[in-house]
């Protein structure tokens, strides 16, 4: 991401009273708890996933670099949200490999034999992976606070004082550091959205993965949570997956574009190439489809 | 048919102990079938299909064959196979095991009714099964099953005087005992309704509230 269209040398009088959304990733960057370094890449190697005998993905190949960010569109159920599934192994791959850096994330070494992986071996690879939901889905039953640590504390084994500070300081990033004990009944659905997104980043994920995570937000609500995931998208070197609508959005925060059509790759380049002169008729005609939505 | 007040004073303290018995049997009955609701309904998802669906031909037996009929059997014949227990005892067990089904449906429901994006989010944080059922799943179930459970326990207050059968000195065999001794029902029965009232209604007023609390937030 190129620093230059977010990040003016000097603010604007605008700016400097801005949405505290804003001001506290401003203020946070240097400490900022992203994680920075050197990320694994993903790779999808001929992947097949049926339900029941409805084949969504056919041998699918593509990969992602390390860092990289990459949004997927396609028409409904071209297979977008499937490969994000496959990837926090909330669905069961059928066929092929996937590889996160240098390790298969359904296959593991047994004597240097490939054998379906084992619950171990899940549960260390999906330590790398990280996903926010459409529908938030924070715990209902716990407070701000608890949806941060838990994790933090529960999985990678973190003080709870360091669990704490640290779900603090996210908070932060994201503009909620008031709500820190509220409960997330008590929250709108963009400041729901915002404390998902910080859940998922404090358990320090290489990779992140965004299922139209603003597609259930009233129109009001959407850009506050746009804006939060630009500036981690700019502070940060995770690699990026991201399923969404909103072109605006997937022009600022990706370097490519894929675009899906029945579990199939049509068309793939930056995103002003896809947006601006899409090649392929079936990318034009969606596309259209979209901006007349 | 006249109403005696003093023979009413006189039989008042065996039904009040009556009914302590009867609240005993009730209270750890209750807790036997809180608990052990929740053992076949944790079985009931293990991965093991024997184990599974085990637990459900058991339950569902235990479920349609009346109380009265189990508690003759575990105060009667389990003594002959070695396993001898006062009537007491046997009471609270054959109301404990006999609701425990009922309250394992409420869980399970309770369980079903979880949102599966929970699920999700529990795995997409990588926690470990024992943290995503302790920390995440059962609470929100337990919560949805609260106002249910409340009624269960209102039910096997008012299914206790089944022990009679086998001989518990609870509030209606203690009337039963009054009234045999001095050939005069009247009063000794309508004083086991009023104290079932007198306990009951308090009780579902509390459950209520519970409901209600539960319910709000
Ligand atoms: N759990 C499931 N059981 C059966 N079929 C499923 C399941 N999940 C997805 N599918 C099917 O897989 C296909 C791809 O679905 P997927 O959700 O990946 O599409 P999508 O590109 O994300 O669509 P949308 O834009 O509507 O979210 C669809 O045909 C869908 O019906
Ligand atoms: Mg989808």
């Amino acid at each position: 991401m190129p620093p230059t269209d977010t990040t003016p040398e000097t603010p604007t009088p605008e700016e400097a009273e801005g949405p505290s959304l804003e001001k506290g990733a401003k203020t946070q960057s240097a400490a900022a708890p992203l994680p920075r370094g050197s990320t694994p890449g993903i790779r999808f190697e001929k992947v097949v996933k049926r339900f029941g005998r409805n084949v969504v993905l056919r041998e699918l190949d593509f990969s992602v670099a390390p860092g990289e960010r990459v949004t997927l569109i396609g028409p409904s159920g071209s297979g977008k949200t499937t490969i994000l599934r496959l990837l926090m192994t909330l669905e069961k791959l059928d066929e092929g490999l996937i590889w996160i850096g240098d390790q298969t994330l359904w296959h593991m070494d047994k004597g240097g034999k490939r054998v379906p992986a084992n619950q171990k071996h899940l549960h260390e690879m999906r330590k790398q992976v990280g996903m926010v939901f459409q529908q938030f889905n924070l715990f209902p039953n716990m407070n701000v606070r608890r949806n941060l640590t838990e994790g933090p504390v529960r999985v990678l084994g973190v003080s709870k004082d360091e669990a704490d500070e640290r779900a603090r300081k996210l908070l932060d990033l994201v503009g909620l550091a008031d709500k820190i004990d509220a409960h997330p009944s008590q929250l709108s659905g963009g400041q729901q959205q915002r404390v998902a997104i910080a859940r998922a980043l404090a358990m320090e994920p290489n990779v992140l993965l965004l299922d139209e995570v603003t597609s259930a937000l009233d129109p009001e609500l959407v850009v506050g949570v746009q804006d939060l995931l630009r500036d981690i998208a700019r502070e940060s070197d995770l690699t990026m997956l991201c399923v969404t609508h909103e072109m605006h959005f997937a022009k600022d925060i990706s370097d490519r574009v894929l675009m899906f059509d029945q579990g199939q790759i049509v068309e793939e380049g930056p995103p002003d190439q896809i947006f601006g002169e899409p090649a392929e008729q079936r990318t034009r005609d969606f596309l259209q489809a979209v901006l007349a939505s | 048919m006249d109403w005696d007040w003093s023979y009413t004073g006189d039989i008042l303290p065996d039904l009040l102990k009556g009914l302590r018995y009867t609240v005993v049997a009730t209270l750890v009955g209750y807790v036997i079938a809180v608990v052990l609701g929740m053992v076949w309904a944790l079985l009931r998802r293990t991965p093991f299909r024997i184990v599974n669906e085990a637990v459900r031909w058991v339950t569902e037996f235990i479920r349609s064959t009346p109380l009265l009929v189990q508690l003759f059997f575990i105060y009667n014949v389990l003594p002959a196979w070695g396993f001898k227990l006062s009537s007491l005892a046997a009471g609270i067990i054959g109301l404990g095991v006999h609701y425990s089904t009922y309250t394992a449906e409420v869980y399970r429901a309770g369980i079903a009714d979880v949102p599966k994006g929970q699920w999700e989010a529990a795995t997409a944080l990588n926690l470990p099964t024992s943290r995503v059922w302790l920390d995440v799943i059962l609470p929100q179930a337990f919560r949805r099953t609260i106002p249910t459970l409340g009624n269960y326990l209102i039910a096997m207050f008012k299914d206790s005087p089944l022990l009679l059968a086998i001989n518990v000195a609870e509030l209606l065999g203690a009337a039963f005992k009054v009234g045999s001794d001095s050939l005069k029902f009247l009063e000794p029965i309508t004083l086991v309704g009023l104290l079932f009232v007198a306990v009951s209604v308090p009780s579902s007023i509390m459950i209520r509230r519970l409901e209600r609390r539960y319910a709000t937030n």
